[in-house]
């Protein structure tokens, strides 16, 4: 006897069809195969239109790594600060209201403030790709992530490979001087040294003098002149790109080679320092964010970009941007939705293990920030960089103390 | 501190300020002439920066020989952007020639931007990381040199206008504008040809520094407001003025960042801005207006 | 005291006014939070604009640093708030107070002296170029590291602490924006008006008649400084964050004039006109960019850059005295 549905059956049936229909618009049954609309906000033009544009070069290498991993594709918006706050945030509020489900951003701390109320208030979660300005993850915003050490992680980790370094090069500086460029993020770090170095009672230096230089600052001979006439040992450096190679070829002009260079920013690793600086860029050690080469992502992340790019090398601009889109894919997937609600809870309970910068991975502590990142210390060697410290993130041996300048 | 450091340092700050002195001569030279505030002269000389790293790229001689045609190329713009856009303004109020410089500004500005990229560029000599070393006195090469290249510009400038008819045309100008057009001098032109020597200077300027500095879009706004200081504090209208103001404002900021903290330093250029401008508002060179 | 306000000002005029009010009004309620931030800019930059057209556009002095103003006002209301917990609605007498000394001493320095013109123009670039490093270097306001105001959530509008949403900000410039013209409409009105109308055209021939001009070229300075720091109060609000790099910077104060210059210095509604121009031209160029596709960082400025010169070589007076004559809405007398 065939098996013949009855009405009470068919009824249910219908009942059930209906019910699935009503409740799975379309958005929500199709969530899987849509993008994520994401709003990437950036400084392209105005001041800082180098980094600006630096990060923004990752976006290209970007899909196809995510595809690769298995995640849903981004559909990026792209939005220019121009470097400026007024622009970041209607910039912000333009994006969101052209369907932005989360947005990316913004390098500048000011700007990246801005860009955080915005988010705050709409309730669209903003995944910091750059900024150290320690504030900005202690509002109590509930939609604001970093996945960015702060100027106190950043320093802490600079005076641990610092030692580590020290230990394996035997050698250690008895006296420093710090220069530090008179920013936002040099101010910061200047601010947290002396607080955190009382963390590390191994380190063997006492710090000299303290110089701080003016950001549009021309020509910085007075600055080293001053530094070489401490008589301190080494370097220690806050910089942006320009200064170091103004203040490097200040130290060749005025023949002085520091036994070494101790940098905990940008610009003593970047391209155009090497490329400019040639022989004469080699030694410096750079205790930055960045990423831990033995990693399987960071290597696939470095082929890639090394294809699309051959003459770039990957950078921190590059690394912190990709792991923030990574993050905004893989939210996305576990979400299930681009609801910004769904999208935000998502992000707090992140953890991906397998990712680009050393440490045990991407995660959020409550107030949004990723408290675990480890920063590394990069050494200039033949034109090239290699990652020194810490020791399961390295991929050669520190070398110090600097060969002299004059003698390269 | 040591003595020597005093001295190095004051003596870099004076090297410099004279290719800064030079820049500030382009302007004197404007203002003083064709009395238009030049609020786009940085720009000016960031566009000579660029000039030269290209022409440095292509044809890898000297800045400091590639400064004759580099100062050509910006006499040709000077001339052109006086007698075709800003000429109707001379008679304008401030604000207005201000407004159509700033726009100028901007424009070069981010054509800059476009064209060049963000990044800091620069050029490399020989000798580029060269110092002069007696004993304890360390003296930057390339200072030397682009020190005595405006030197030699500024000594040329002021032949051209104390011995050649042309020159003493222009300061004729300068002086009393009516009496010149009546006795027949063709004032347009002659205003055109002044701010085309106003961009020459600066274009040589540009050069110069290419060989101690790099160059990004950005920098222009900072140079603008230094020749201002500069052309103010030693004398607007005197050409001696603008070297002697370079020099000055030089040696004040290297002196101030030594004895005081260096990112505080332009406030002493400020500062003697604001004191010459109180005490002696023709500046230290300058005549008082009649 | 209204009716010898409203006299001389035609009927049209009046209409106008009150309409742009009435539709400034209900904005809100149509725009969307992109929207609401432009139009938020558009007022700041048109009560920025008209404080500092008191100073240019009725006493004649050429201001090239009024972020001095801007950044002094903020930082006053903001380290009050953040250190003593004072509202700023109390912390802006500080702003005041601390800008109209500001004033007072450029205005000083600059008219005891004979300082004027360009000249002046410099000196108040100086003087803003001295409050950026000086305040870089502020440690009680924490320097260039950036100063930061605690933010509150923004589903509750705390008007006295002015912690709250867009929505609140907005009709708070607009008021004050309001205010001011209405202000500046008075003060142009009243016996200062005519001194002031007498400097500019000729010191010479006003002194000769008696009008004590250091003291009103003073007046208009002080005023003006003033005006200028409540702005600067709102933007620490707005923002929540001080940078002496960002605010204090000279492009900061070349900013906030292009709107009165373009839209008619010495005028009342230029600064408003001028606002409204070039920050819709702006955004404006941004939608263009962006449905052409291009994304080439730059291009809007050297658009923006050719429009400007355009406005400035064209419209010398600005855009709304041509305007004014055409809808003939120009004042009588």
């Amino acid at each position: 006897m065939t098996q013949r549905i009855n009405r009470r059956q068919f009824n249910q049936a219908l009942a059930a069809a209906g019910a699935a229909t009503a409740l799975s618009p379309f958005g929500i049954v199709r969530a899987q195969s849509a993008r994520l609309k994401v709003g990437l906000l950036l400084p392209r033009s105005g001041v800082q239109a180098g980094i600006g544009q630096d990060c923004h070069r990752v976006v290209q290498i970007t899909s196809g790594i995510l595809s690769d991993l298995g995640l849903p594709g981004l559909e990026i918006m792209n939005g220019d600060t121009e470097s400026n706050v007024d622009v970041s945030r209607s910039r912000a509020e333009r994006l969101i209201s052209e369907g932005a489900q989360l947005l990316v951003g913004a390098f500048d701390s000011g700007q990246t403030t801005a860009i955080a109320q915005v988010a705050e208030q709409r309730g669209i979660p903003l995944v910091i790709n750059i900024a150290a300005a320690p504030p900005i993850t202690e509002q109590g915003y509930k939609f604001v992530f970093r996945n960015f050490p702060t100027a106190p992680m950043i320093l802490g980790d600079a005076f641990g490979n610092q030692l580590e370094v020290f230990a394996a090069t035997g050698v250690a500086p008895k006296t420093v001087v710090f220069m530090h460029v008179n920013d936002t993020f040099g101010q910061a770090m200047q601010k947290g040294f002396t607080g955190v170095m009382t963390k590390f009672p191994a380190i063997p230096y006492k710090v000299a003098d303290v110089i701080a230089y003016d950001p549009a600052a021309r020509d910085l001979s007075v600055e080293v002149a001053k530094a070489k006439a401490t008589g301190a040992e080494a370097l220690v450096m806050v910089s942006r790109l320009n200064d170091a190679i103004l203040i490097t070829r200040e130290l060749v002009k005025q023949r002085w080679t520091p036994s070494a260079v101790l940098s905990m920013g940008p610009g003593w690793y970047e391209d155009q320092y090497l490329k400019t600086l040639e022989k004469l860029g080699d030694g410096p050690l750079s205790f930055v964010p960045w990423y831990d080469p033995n990693k399987k992502l960071a290597q696939q992340l470095l082929a890639a970009h090394g294809k699309a790019f051959p003459d770039i090398s990957l950078n921190t601009n590059h690394v912190y941007t990709f792991e923030a889109l990574l993050v905004a894919a893989d939210a996305f997937k576990r979400a299930g939705s681009s609801n910004p609600k769904a999208l935000a809870d998502a992000i707090r309970a992140t953890d991906i293990k397998g990712n680009v910068s050393p440490g045990p991975g991407i995660q959020f502590n409550a107030k949004g920030q990723n408290d675990k990142l480890k920063n590394s210390a990069i050494q200039n060697r033949g034109g090239k960089l290699v990652t020194v410290a810490p020791k399961d993130a390295a991929n050669a041996r520190p070398e110090l103390p600097m060969r002299p300048y004059d003698k390269r | 501190m040591p003595v020597e450091v005093y001295f190095n340092v004051a003596a870099s700050g004076l090297l410099t300020g004279l290719v800064y002195g030079l820049m500030a001569l382009g302007l004197s030279v404007i203002f003083g002439v064709v009395r238009v505030v030049n609020f786009a002269h940085g720009e000016m000389m960031t566009l000579a920066m660029y000039l030269t790293l290209v022409l440095f790229g292509a044809l890898k001689l000297d800045p400091l020989i590639l400064l004759v045609p580099i100062a050509a190329v910006m006499f040709a713009f000077g001339y052109l952007l006086q007698a075709g856009l800003i000429n109707p303004f001379i008679n304008r109020p401030e604000h207005s020639q201000f407004m159509l410089l700033v726009a100028l500004a901007l424009i070069l500005v981010n054509v800059q931007l476009i064209i060049f990229g963000p990044d800091a560029k620069g050029i490399r000599t020989a000798y580029s990381f060269d110092s002069f070393q007696m004993g304890k006195i360390i003296v930057d090469a390339s200072k030397v040199y682009a020190a005595g290249a405006a030197l030699v510009v500024a000594a040329a400038l002021f032949a051209f206008f104390k011995y050649t008819l042309l020159g003493k045309a222009i300061r004729a100008c300068a002086d009393n504008y009516d009496g010149a057009r009546v006795v027949g001098l063709n004032v347009k032109h002659l205003y055109a040809l002044t701010f085309g020597l106003g961009a020459a200077c600066v274009g040589a300027a540009g050069a110069m520094l290419m060989v101690v500095a790099d160059v990004t879009p950005a920098i222009g706004p900072a140079y603008t407001l230094l020749a201002f200081v500069i052309v103010i504090t030693g004398g607007l209208g005197s050409m001696p003025g603008a070297l002697l103001g370079g020099l000055l404002i030089g040696a004040t900021e290297a002196l101030g960042g030594v004895l005081f903290t260096p990112s505080a330093k332009s406030m002493f250029a400020f500062a003697l801005l604001v004191l010459v401008l109180l005490f002696r508002p023709q500046g230290i060179l300058g005549r008082k207006a009649a | 005291m209204i009716a010898r306000l409203l006299e001389g000002v035609p009927r049209r005029g009046l209409v106008c006014l009150a309409a742009l009010f009435a539709l400034l009004a209900v904005f809100p309620a149509f725009a969307g939070g992109y929207l609401l931030s432009v139009g938020f800019l558009i007022l700041y930059f048109a009560f920025v604009g008209q404080a500092w057209n008191i100073m240019m556009g009725f006493a004649g002095q050429l201001s090239l640093g009024h972020s001095l103003y801007v950044g002094l006002g903020a930082y006053a209301a903001a380290a009050l708030y953040v250190h003593f917990g004072i509202s700023p609605w109390i912390g802006l007498g500080a702003s005041i107070a601390v800008a109209a000394l500001a004033g007072a001493v450029i205005g000083f320095l600059a008219f005891r002296f004979g300082v004027a013109g360009v000249y002046f123009a410099i000196l108040t670039i100086a003087f803003a170029e001295f409050a950026r490093i000086g305040f870089d270097h502020f440690r009680w306001v924490q320097g260039s590291s950036g100063f930061f105001l605690p933010v509150a959530n923004y589903t509750r509008n705390d008007l006295w602490n002015l912690r709250g949403s867009p929505v609140m900000f907005y009709y708070l410039m607009l008021v004050m924006t309001a205010g001011a013209f209405v202000l500046c409409h008075a003060l142009l009105r009243s016996r200062m008006g005519y001194y002031w109308l007498a400097i500019r055209e000729s010191p010479e021939a006003a002194q000769a008649l008696g009008v004590n001009v250091f003291r009103y070229k003073m007046v208009a300075v002080v005023i003006s400084a003033a005006m200028t720091s409540l702005a600067g109060v709102i933007f620490a609000f707005y923002y929540n964050n001080l940078f002496p790099e960002q605010i204090f910077h000279i492009s900061r104060s070349i900013e906030l004039i292009l709107g009165p210059i373009i839209g008619g210095i010495g005028t009342l509604v230029g600064p408003l006109v001028g606002a409204f121009l070039l920050t819709g031209l702006a955004e404006g160029m941004r939608e263009a960019m962006l449905r052409l596709g291009i994304d080439v960082p730059g291009v809007k400025q050297v658009f923006y850059g050719i429009c400007l010169l355009l406005v400035v070589v064209f419209l010398p007076h600005g855009v709304w005295p041509p305007l004014a004559r055409a809808f003939g809405l120009e004042r009588k007398g």
